[in-house]
């Protein structure tokens, strides 16, 4: 046992060390301060920042280590996409604004599309001078998003699109998404779906940011009004959409290592929180029951840490992770929404307070905040935890009493 | 990165797991349960054979010379197994205690004889139902006498030394205690065994009277030797705990998916299928706490006590768990004696207790993480 890399992955690792020192900044030390210039930045600027970066990255191979070289990629291993993951992380760039395009949207794509059309779409994309999104769920259709409403109905060469998704990260500022519609109403839900890509700017496609409980706005409604789309941009066959969606969400659950918990605060700042708070008894750090939930959110959060090295292993000698790593969103998301609560707690009366007027900026109050989402995005933790159940414990899966009912004919409750 | 058992240590672990699967099935450790015997002395006696008990010690004290790494293996299967016998007392503890304090005569007298089984070692440090600290230790050693009760004391009833915790100074400062070997069939020792929730394991109370003990490690030490000691069991007992619990979740799994109600398999109830993915969560984080530890031990590394506190509180937390949730999912018949649930419960408990409660054990990894200024 032990942390190393092997020989050649340690000369990746100084390969991808020296380009970044090369061409990227250090992080800043500054955290949670108030100067640290990633509080400063707006959306219009962050964005601009990394189409630059990224057009940076996708020069060297560096944007999709994994994806072959005629792509645009470095046809490297799943392991060298981690290395220069954890390298990158050192730095102040950008990121977020291609990972769903690249992860999810473009594989999709060249998986159903033709070559001529996949090649058309791909480097523009892995050098952030398009942005794709994924529209799937809708105000009616989250879990179970194979309920889905929105219509596409056949017009001479062309299908027209109404209806409505919700929950779309980064639509309003995306040039392209994949869309996930209903062909036909009149068989089970999931036979009468059909998949398509389309240009954002489309007429009749209207994007409207959703502010969040947070006060936030990071997601989009998207409503389309009689939308053309030429059938040449259907992906896959007429109601065969549903295989798509699952190619897509595959894709998903492929990407490994990432940093589930975001840059939220974490139990270094929660001592730090515990060092400075002055308890009617004493210093916080020295309270008992202040240090029983440090010890148990520590012990969480490494948990999840050596579980992502028990990954790792295996990429790093050519096997398939085990079925371990789906554990990371139902572990991170409720220990955040605990720590943070539990944080705003240590400082009582005064934890109501955000931004200037809080410890580190706010930042246990956002996540507060932040939290509720997380636990639902990407899969509810309801759900995350029937698909532990059933694909790895091997459980039933859950009776469907909608399978063989035509979706037309299903209750809606509406 | 090579976060994982070799293959050599893998295949000695499923050697393990098939000779214990065949030797120590749960009518083994029910027929310790319900008898006086206090452990399985066949089932010790081929261990021993096996060479498990010598895993870590070198060759030159007539061990294996294998490994901590191995041990680890081995006690996962133990745990599963909820194998009935003094292992974890004779080799996490007095075994550990000896290679980390002997001196080289203690190590020649005592070591060969534990990894043969001709001796079997125990830690005596609890003085009844409260923490033991250098505040209330009682027991003294002083002239090379003991004296004073130690309770419970793990296989204390069976054992044929203990190192025991004792006051060697007056005062409550940390270094008024030693460590102490007595031959516990020697003049001035009496036990009694005591009674637990789990009787597959024996424990006693010894009591000392001016017995002839010889100190282990530098007078003074002794509380500091304690946690040494305690913070290589706790990573060792971490891989019995996850394997209990593994257990438990295999149990569970199996009970639900062949037990039938409202006209369906209860595995296909999401109360029941939420309940065995909370309790396979726990499992994995304890998993990989406790490979950590298994690192910091075989490395000796200075994150060991940070290691060990994080294996020990997230195994007894997912064995915790795992153990009334199993139960939960039989139902009434889980309440049965008459089913093993109830051994993987009580093992649990035991298990938790044995090195010192987890809210100790948290108390301690913060004190770590505020030495090391953490994070």
């Amino acid at each position: 046992m032990d942390f190393n890399d092997t020989p050649q992955e340690a000369a990746f690792r100084s390969e991808v060390r020296a380009w970044l020192e090369a061409n990227a900044k250090p992080k800043s030390a500054l955290g949670f301060s108030a100067e640290n210039p990633r509080f400063q930045r707006n959306e219009q600027e962050s964005l601009k920042i990394a189409k630059a970066w990224q057009a940076k990255k996708a020069e060297k191979g560096y944007a999709r280590i994994t994806w072959p070289k005629e792509n645009g990629g470095l046809g490297g291993t799943p392991m060298q996409q981690v290395i220069y993951g954890q390298e990158e992380a050192k730095f102040d760039v950008p990121s977020g604004f291609f990972e769903i395009g690249l992860g999810m949207c473009i594989p999709t794509v060249t998986h159903y599309a033709s070559k001529d059309v996949a090649s058309r779409y791909v480097k523009p994309a892995l050098r952030g001078e398009e942005i794709w999104c994924q529209l799937f769920s809708e105000p009616s259709a989250g879990s179970d998003v194979a309920g889905l409403k929105t219509r596409a109905e056949k017009d001479g060469d062309d299908w027209v699109i109404n209806g409505q998704k919700v929950w779309t990260s980064g639509a309003h500022y995306s040039d392209y998404g994949i869309l996930l519609t209903r062909t036909d109403p009149n068989v089970p839900k999931h036979k009468g779906l059909t998949m398509f890509y389309l240009s954002m700017k489309s007429p009749g496609v209207e994007v409207r940011p959703i502010k969040q409980m947070s006060g936030g706005a990071n997601f989009n409604e998207v409503f389309f009004n009689n939308v053309r789309i030429p059938d040449s941009q259907r992906l896959g066959n007429v109601g065969d959409g549903w295989s798509v969606a699952l190619t897509t969400l595959m894709h998903e659950r492929l990407a490994v290592g990432g940093g589930q918990g975001g840059s939220g605060p974490d139990i270094k700042e929660l001592i730090g929180l515990a060092r400075e708070t002055e308890l009617e008894d004493g210093q916080a750090i020295k309270n008992a029951s202040v240090r029983e939930k440090i010890a148990e959110w520590y012990v969480r959060g490494q948990g999840l840490k050596y579980t992502t090295y028990r990954t790792l292993t295996a990429l790093s000698q050519g096997r398939v992770p085990g079925p371990e790593a789906s554990i990371a969103k139902i572990v991170v998301a409720p220990k955040m929404q605990d720590l943070s609560s539990f944080a705003m707690d240590l400082e009582d009366m005064g934890g109501v307070m955000v931004g200037e007027d809080s410890p580190l900026m706010g930042a246990f109050q956002q996540s507060f905040m932040w939290a509720p989402g997380l636990r639902i995005a990407g899969g509810t933790d309801e759900i995350l935890k029937n698909i532990i159940a059933e694909r790895v414990l091997g459980l039933p899966a859950d009776i469907r009493v909608d399978k063989d009912i035509p979706y037309n004919k299903l209750p809606t409750g509406r | 990165m090579n976060f994982d058992f070799s293959d050599d240590q893998k295949m000695l672990k499923d050697q393990a797991r098939k000779f214990l699967t065949e030797k120590c099935s749960t009518k083994v450790v029910r027929r310790i349960l319900e008898s006086d015997e206090p452990y399985d002395k066949a089932l010790w006696k081929q261990i021993a054979e096996m060479g498990w008990l010598g895993t870590a010690i070198p060759e030159e004290f007539g061990g294996l010379g294998l490994g901590h790494l191995e041990l680890c293996v081995v006690a996962e299967e133990l745990g599963r197994a909820v194998a009935p016998v003094p292992f974890s007392s004779s080799v996490y503890l007095a075994t550990e205690a000896l290679l980390i304090a002997g001196s080289d005569a203690q190590k020649k007298k005592y070591l060969p004889k534990l990894a043969a089984g001709e001796l079997i070692g125990t830690f005596a440090i609890a003085e009844g139902p409260q923490p033991p600290s250098p505040k209330t230790v009682k027991a003294t050693f002083k002239g090379g006498k003991l004296d004073g009760t130690k309770a419970p004391v793990p296989d204390g009833d069976v054992a044929d030394f203990a190192i025991v915790l004792a006051r060697s100074a007056d005062g409550a400062g940390e270094r008024s205690l030693s460590l102490a070997i007595v031959d516990l069939k020697g003049a001035g020792v009496s036990r009694r065994a005591v009674k637990t929730v789990d009787p597959s394991r024996s424990q006693a109370e010894l009591t000392f009277k001016g017995a002839a003990a010889e100190q282990l490690g530098a007078a003074g030490d002794g509380w500091e030797l304690a946690k040494r000691v305690l913070d290589r069991a706790a990573i060792l007992m971490a891989f019995e705990q996850v394997g209990g619990a593994d257990a438990c979740l295999v149990m569970a799994k199996d009970y639900a998916l062949n037990r039938y109600a409202f006209g369906r398999t209860i595995a296909s109830f999401q109360a029941i299928k939420h309940k065995l993915a909370d309790m396979y969560v726990l499992n994995e984080l304890a998993r990989s706490n406790a490979y950590f530890g298994a690192w910091a031990l075989s490395t000796n590394a200075a994150d060991l006590p940070e290691a060990a506190a994080g294996a020990r509180i997230s195994a007894t937390d997912a064995f915790h768990n795992a153990s009334k949730e199993n139960i939960q999912t039989h139902g009434g018949m889980g309440f049965t004696w008459e089913l093993d649930c109830h051994l993987y419960y009580r093992r649990s408990k035991t298990l938790s207790l044995a090195l010192g409660a987890s809210r100790v054990w948290k108390d301690r990894l913060v004190t770590h993480l505020e030495k090391k200024n953490v994070a």
